[in-house]
């Protein structure tokens, strides 16, 4: 498992930053739509859509990146992940249409609030599920012939898929939760940290749940997991899991307003490293490789030069926004 | 039930539809977010209310366009892979990078500074406010600069090779790739075409209100400015329109063709016909209207020159001549009577009467959505005059779609319209509602609270002056500090 750093390597990792990026960043957002049923009509869900209104558009453009950086770097493999999980690409389009218009139309409609409200939990919901499914189907593997998708239209759905999506809805509940026990206060505050410790139990369960099946999935998994000298260097992501899972739970218990975020944030990120070392360096497992799918040099280095001067920059003023509107959101107070 | 060439029918009919329903977003946020800085500004230097006024009333209007615009937005960069995966693959490495860096440079710039402009004004002060408000405004120009490049790349492919693999590799410089014949022109006159769309809707609203109440101050000044862009930016689009169209018929003759309704050749200077019914299977133009030689003065500055027509073009390299045909003609005549209401305005400006003319008035209600007419007739007779091919001359629509069952295609097609026409709908009435208020003194920004103390926000003047609208200010507080 030896790693060479070519170009297409650092590109594959730049994706899987944004993929990161994407799934923490809107995974919250996602998290609370998925919640909001369990608010109370008024301030509370107010202030819960209000925490995350001025970030939500600059989150989802990770997804774009995503997508467009796969189309850019990998064309081969967006040319056939997206036709072999076609319904879930779509249902999450649509779901994420309904989200999105949720912040403005809910606003401007007091009468019809109930149904975008609806729209937005829907939306987020059927979108966390069709990406977790995603992930899912592209992990189980895909059929291709030649440079095309061979399989049928419905490959995607099987139990292990399901699996993966509940998995992810229960995630991103648990970042949308210890997100709000950071930026509310009070009552709503409570509430957010008992639904925390729910999500959290969820999340622990699935992932779990998530990681077994996938060694039965095939040999190469298993081989990575569970035969020397790999399992050397993948044991440290499970026993960090399980230490961050502990001190995620302690800090849901005591008044930490920040912590649980942060922690749930680490989660993720051990869980994508997990899926890295089961993947690599397969794109579209079983058959294609980061380096089969991979754009020619010419291109990779043309936006390699771009990506460097302008990514620093995007992180800069994308904090700047979020410190803007730092602290607890309320809708009251003043000075 | 179905055979593949349905699904490929499908497929484009999607992709139409999809990319239609977008590109209104941004037709009319271009514009907007330009006019909405232009307010901003002016209130700074100037320190009117009544910019300000202004610029909070499209603010709340803008933030609804906005938000469609990006969710709509959100599907086409997915589209290119689930309709069209051997496209992409194909089309990747070249167009791939050109539209990743549309998201580095622009939709992170807009969906950055987006917060910010919309909620931020109480928090980080005015200039700072100025520049997120110039930072989005910016980055809708950025955005359009990145994909016209992709669309024109696919009108005018230059600079790549066919590798083995059967993928488009780059071969020349990117800068030659970026700025391939056809995009200069395409710039120029689709980011016009948003400033008009943007005018014409502004000029609009103002007229409609002017006709109730013809002292309203705020209803004049948006007025007047529109009219000025009208003025002056309808004869410049048409005279880009005319340059486009050289170059077209340079670049892509038989999409010219299919505009002017030429079937055959006329070695001794061709006819502009105005109107006509194009027929495919006959080869001609039945009913056909013309003013002899006019086109040949057109296109090559000279009454008897030749010009060549569909006949010397193979049947299955000929793009089907009748939806191009029209949709010209749909944006030529807005074009025109664009034109026509900027000098009707200039006039009544002379003449004193320009917020006294019930009639211009009443025009320019009318002429409110033409914008949205004409670029949508505009991307047809570019699009459909490109066909058969996706990548002109290079690669065939046919061979382009995605190994996808007809079904699959036809029940997400579905799923888009009736979503599309529903979200999109319910969005374009409460623009409507917004737009029915008269902009008035003391204008509420974009609101996010619905309880909340009643206060004033920063230079706003209380709700008493916006009663009955449930308006509630920002909320704007000092904020404790997390742990
Ligand atoms: C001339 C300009 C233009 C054209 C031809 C297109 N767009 Fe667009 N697009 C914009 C101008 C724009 C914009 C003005 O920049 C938008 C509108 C609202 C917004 O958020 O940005 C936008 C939004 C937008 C977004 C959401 C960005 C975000 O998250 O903020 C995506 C992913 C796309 N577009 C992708 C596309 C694709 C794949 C197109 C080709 C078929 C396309 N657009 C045609
Ligand atoms: C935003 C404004 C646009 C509009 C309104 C528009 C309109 C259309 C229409 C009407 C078609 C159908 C043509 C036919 O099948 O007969 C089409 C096809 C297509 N267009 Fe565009 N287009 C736009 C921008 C773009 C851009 C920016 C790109 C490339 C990045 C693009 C790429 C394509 C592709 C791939 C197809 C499908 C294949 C085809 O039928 O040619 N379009 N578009
Ligand atoms: C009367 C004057 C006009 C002329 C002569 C003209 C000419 C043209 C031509 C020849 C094309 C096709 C370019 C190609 O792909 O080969 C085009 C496309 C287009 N037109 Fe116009 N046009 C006029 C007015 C307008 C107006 C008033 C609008 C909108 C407000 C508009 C919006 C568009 C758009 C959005 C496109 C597609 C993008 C592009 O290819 O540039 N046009 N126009």
């Amino acid at each position: 498992m030896s790693i060479n750093f070519d170009l297409t390597t650092i590109w594959a990792f730049i994706i899987a930053f944004a993929v990161f990026a994407y799934v923490v960043m809107d995974g919250f957002d996602l998290g609370i739509g998925i919640l909001f049923p369990t608010f109370e009509v008024g301030p509370e869900r107010d202030r819960a859509m209000n925490s995350i209104a001025p970030v939500w558009d600059g989150n989802e453009t990770w997804l774009v990146l995503g997508g467009g950086g796969l189309f850019a770097a990998f064309p081969l493999a967006y040319a056939l992940i997206l036709p072999a999980t076609y319904p879930l690409i779509i249902a999450m389009l649509l779901g994420l249409v309904f989200r999105g218009v949720a912040f403005e139309f809910r606003w401007r409609d007091p009468g019809h609030r109930r149904i975008w409200d609806a729209a937005f939990t829907g939306g987020s919901f059927v979108a966390a599920m069709a990406q977790g499914m995603t992930l899912g189907a592209l992990l189980q593997g895909v059929t291709v012939t030649g440079r095309t998708y061979d399989g049928s239209w419905f490959d995607w759905f099987t139990p292990y898929t399901l699996l993966t999506g509940v998995g992810t809805v229960a995630g991103y509940a648990l970042l949308g939760a210890t997100w709000l026990v950071w930026k509310l206060d009070g009552e709503s505050q409570r509430h957010a940290r008992k639904l925390g410790k729910r999500a959290a139990w969820a999340t622990f369960l699935l992932m779990g749940g998530v990681s077994l099946y996938n060694v039965t999935l095939n040999a190469q998994y298993a081989e990575r997991w569970l035969s020397a000298p790999e399992i050397y260097y993948a044991a440290p992501v499970p026993i960090l899991t399980g230490l961050v899972a502990l001190a995620l739970l302690r800090a849901l218990s005591v008044e930490r307003h920040s912590k649980p975020f942060w922690l749930s944030i680490t989660l993720f990120f051990l869980g994508m490293a997990g899926l890295g070392v089961t993947m690599w360096p397969y794109i579209v497992p079983p058959d294609i490789t980061i380096w089969d799918a991979a754009a020619p040099e010419k291109s990779q280095v043309f936006m390699l030069v771009g990506t460097a001067i302008i990514m620093p920059i995007i992180i800069a003023y994308t904090a700047w926004a979020y410190w803007v509107f730092r602290g607890k959101t309320e809708d009251e107070g003043y000075h | 039930m179905f055979d593949s060439l349905d699904a490929l029918l499908l497929a484009r009919i999607q992709f139409a539809f999809t990319v239609s329903f977008h590109f209104i977003f941004p037709a009319f946020s271009i514009g907007l977010a330009s006019y909405l800085a232009v307010l901003e500004g002016l209130w700074l230097k100037t320190g009117k209310q009544l910019y300000l006024d202004l610029f909070k009333y499209w603010l709340k209007i803008f933030a609804i366009a906005f938000a469609m615009g990006v969710v709509s937005g959100i599907v086409m960069s997915y589209q290119f892979g689930t309709n069209w995966s051997v496209f992409s693959d194909i089309t990747g490495p070249i167009l791939g990078p050109l539209m990743a860096y549309e998201v580095l440079t622009a939709f992170f710039l807009e969906a950055g500074f987006l917060g910010v402009m919309l909620f931020g004004m109480n928090r980080v002060g005015k200039k700072l406010h100025f520049t997120a408000t110039l930072m989005v405004a910016v980055g809708t120009f950025i955005s359009a600069f990145w994909i016209l490049s992709v669309n024109s790349w696919m009108h005018t492919p230059v600079g790549f090779t066919t590798g083995a693999n059967g993928q488009l590799l780059p071969e020349a410089s990117w800068f030659e790739i970026v700025f391939n014949p056809s995009f200069p022109y395409r710039l120029v006159h689709t980011v016009i075409a948003a400033y008009l769309t943007t005018a014409f809707v502004v000029g609009g609203v103002a007229a409609w209100h002017l006709l109730k109440d013809k002292t309203n101050g705020h209803a004049r000044k948006m007025f007047s400015m529109a009219m000025w862009m009208a003025a002056l930016v309808a004869p410049i689009q048409i005279f880009a329109g005319d340059m486009h169209g050289l170059n077209t018929m340079e670049h892509q003759p038989q999409k010219v063709m299919a505009m002017e309704g030429h079937y055959e050749s006329h070695p001794e200077g061709a006819p502009l016909y105005l109107f006509g019914i194009p027929n495919d299977e006959e080869q001609r133009l039945d009913y056909a209207i013309g003013i002899p030689k006019l086109s040949s003065l057109i296109l090559k500055h000279e009454l008897d020159a030749p010009l060549a027509g569909l006949d010397t073009i193979p049947d299955e390299d000929q793009p089907p001549v009748l939806p191009v045909f029209f949709a010209f003609r749909v944006m030529v005549g807005i074009g025109f009577a664009m034109l026509g209401i900027g000098v009707w305005s200039m006039f009544a400006r002379y003449r004193k009467k320009l917020y006294d003319w019930p009639w211009l008035h009443r025009a320019a209600v009318l002429m409110g959505p033409s914008g949205f007419v004409a670029v949508i007739a505009g991307w047809i007779t570019t699009e459909v005059g490109r066909q058969p091919f996706t990548v002109y001359g290079v690669l065939r629509t046919a061979q382009s779609a995605s190994p996808l069952d007809a079904p699959a295609v036809a029940a997400s097609l579905i799923a888009f319209v009736v979503i599309y026409f529903a979200v999109f709908g319910a969005g374009t009435w409460y623009i409507l509602r917004l737009m029915s208020h008269p902009p008035h003194l003391g204008e509420k920004g974009v609101k996010r609270t619905e309880k909340g103390p009643v206060r004033t926000a920063g230079i706003t003047p209380g709700p008493t002056q916006n009663p009955g609208r449930g308006n509630e200010p920002l909320p704007d507080h000092e904020v404790a500090p997390a742990e």
